[in-house]
């Protein structure tokens, strides 16, 4: 098996031995969106209008939340360090983590946007093209939070810096991924969005794991 | 070739040496600069025939806003400098500019807000370029924030070189995105520096200020890095001699 795919299948067991994981961030979106029924109208109509910026700043402030302990938990107990020291390029068993990240937090968050969005008022016939754009932008929000999180690596309470860090990074996703379920509620076209998101998910694939290994090793000094 | 001049710019007390002879050099064309470009800018220039008097905020606006972006290079290659050579004094001059980029990044913002008022009748749009810039800020303020935040010297340095080199990256595709998602959304507001020419009556205050700041910008971070140097030197042995 390879480095990353080991690193992927143990994240991922250990989470669901703590289903708290992965159940968290979910109720944590549920409770965002209904704040904003309760705090701005629970009109249907007007709902479906804020939807897509509903949707996209409740997934990403719920992927945020279980971001901080992507390395600490590895690194306070030492295991970070020995997975460093195996001799497997740091860039894929970051990928690991990172990818286990998303299957954690991203990917459910992505199955549980239409009810969401239906309980905001969205179309039914805007559901694939939701889905598809948040699946494409948690990919990318989940390597954006890796870096972070392995650059607070050496910072006690790094929780607050962490959000400071990732979220203006996350600026160029969320107006893509928001302009993308606007289309999509207005049933127009998506293709094109649809592309840009898929080519930062390609671009942040590409450098993220190698930044975040670089911050791994400084981190682990 | 001969590197030693590289090699040297690695020794702390050569680089407080050098940036303590340098800074005059820099900060008084500076002030002389800009003392002159403001005189010029404010009362030789004629009025704009669109917007009258209130143009003449673009002799600060400008020029900061331009800086604003340019400091973030300075501050990311210095970074990457650090980064590839080991070079703590790098490191320092990354470290100094961050609080200037960020003093200039929030001053474009706010002389923005004052000219927008009278011209577009709101302190604030959500177009693209204030937008970019605000989100340059919180660049700077996380860069600052995560030097900060971790105790050890050696791993702030290197932890946020890494910042800084990502932000690179990002800069681009944020300014990007930004215009794309506006230009979709609402008409584009008037950007008054797209009028073909400027008269050079007008234009010539406006290049003396940016060459001005730049100046401003060097002298300053030149006075900071010898302030960086002297803090992370303090056991040093040359560091009492110099104090004494």
């Amino acid at each position: 098996m390879s480095a990353w795919a080991g690193v992927l299948w143990r994240d991922l067991r250990l989470a669901f031995r703590r289903p708290g994981q992965v159940v968290h961030p979910l109720a944590f979106f549920a409770v965002v969106a209904l704040l904003f029924t309760l705090g701005y109208t629970p009109e249907l109509g007007k709902l479906r209008q804020i939807a897509p910026g509903v949707l996209w700043v409740g997934a990403l402030l719920a992927s945020q939340l279980s971001l901080d302990g992507l390395f600490r938990e590895d690194a306070e107990d030492g295991t970070l360090e020995q997975m460093v020291l195996s001799g497997q390029p740091v860039a894929a068993l970051v990928l690991g983590k990172t990818a286990a990240h998303w299957v954690i937090t991203g990917l459910p968050l992505t199955l549980m946007a239409p009810v969401v969005g239906f309980a905001l008022g969205v179309p039914v016939a805007a559901m694939p093209g939701i889905l598809c754009a948040l699946a494409l932008g948690t990919v990318s929000l989940s390597l954006i939070g890796a870096m972070g999180a392995s650059l607070t690596l050496g910072v006690r309470r790094g929780g607050v810096l962490l959000s400071l860090l990732t979220l203006p990074l996350a600026v160029p996703v969320l107006i893509f991924g928001a302009r993308a379920t606007e289309l999509a509620i207005a049933g127009e076209g998506l293709t094109g969005v649809l592309y840009l998101l898929g080519s930062l998910a390609v671009l942040a694939l590409t450098l993220a794991p190698l930044a975040a290994a670089a911050a791994v090793r400084i981190g682990l000094e | 070739m001969d590197w030693t001049w590289f090699h040297r710019l690695a020794s702390p007390p050569h680089i407080y040496r050098v940036a303590g002879t340098l800074t005059p050099w820099f900060a008084w064309p500076a002030g002389l600069l800009i003392v002159s470009a403001l005189y010029a800018g404010l009362f030789l220039a004629p009025p704009d025939y669109q917007q009258g008097e209130g143009f003449r905020m673009i002799y600060v606006h400008a020029p900061s806003a331009w800086l604003s972006v340019m400091i973030y290079g300075v501050m990311a290659t210095a970074a990457a400098v650090g980064l590839i050579w080991r070079m703590k004094v790098a490191h320092a001059a990354a470290a100094s500019c961050a609080a200037i980029g960020a003093s200039f990044t929030f001053v474009s913002l706010v002389t923005g807000m004052l000219w927008g008022k009278p011209m577009w009748g709101t302190y604030w749009v959500w177009d693209p370029r204030l937008t970019a810039q605000l989100v340059l800020l919180f660049l700077y303020l996380g860069y600052m924030a995560l030097r900060s935040g971790i105790d050890d010297l050696g791993r702030a340095d290197r932890a946020s070189a890494v910042l800084a080199i990502i932000g690179v990256v990002n800069l681009p595709i944020i300014r990007y995105s930004v215009e794309w998602w506006n230009s979709i959304h609402q008409a584009p507001s008037v950007m008054k520096m797209e009028r073909p020419s400027m008269p050079f009556d007008m234009l010539a205050p406006l290049l003396m200020m940016l060459l001005g700041f730049t100046l401003m910008f060097a002298a300053v971070m030149l006075v900071r890095v010898r302030a960086e140097v002297l803090r992370r030197e303090r056991g040093a042995s040359w560091v009492k001699e110099v104090v004494s």
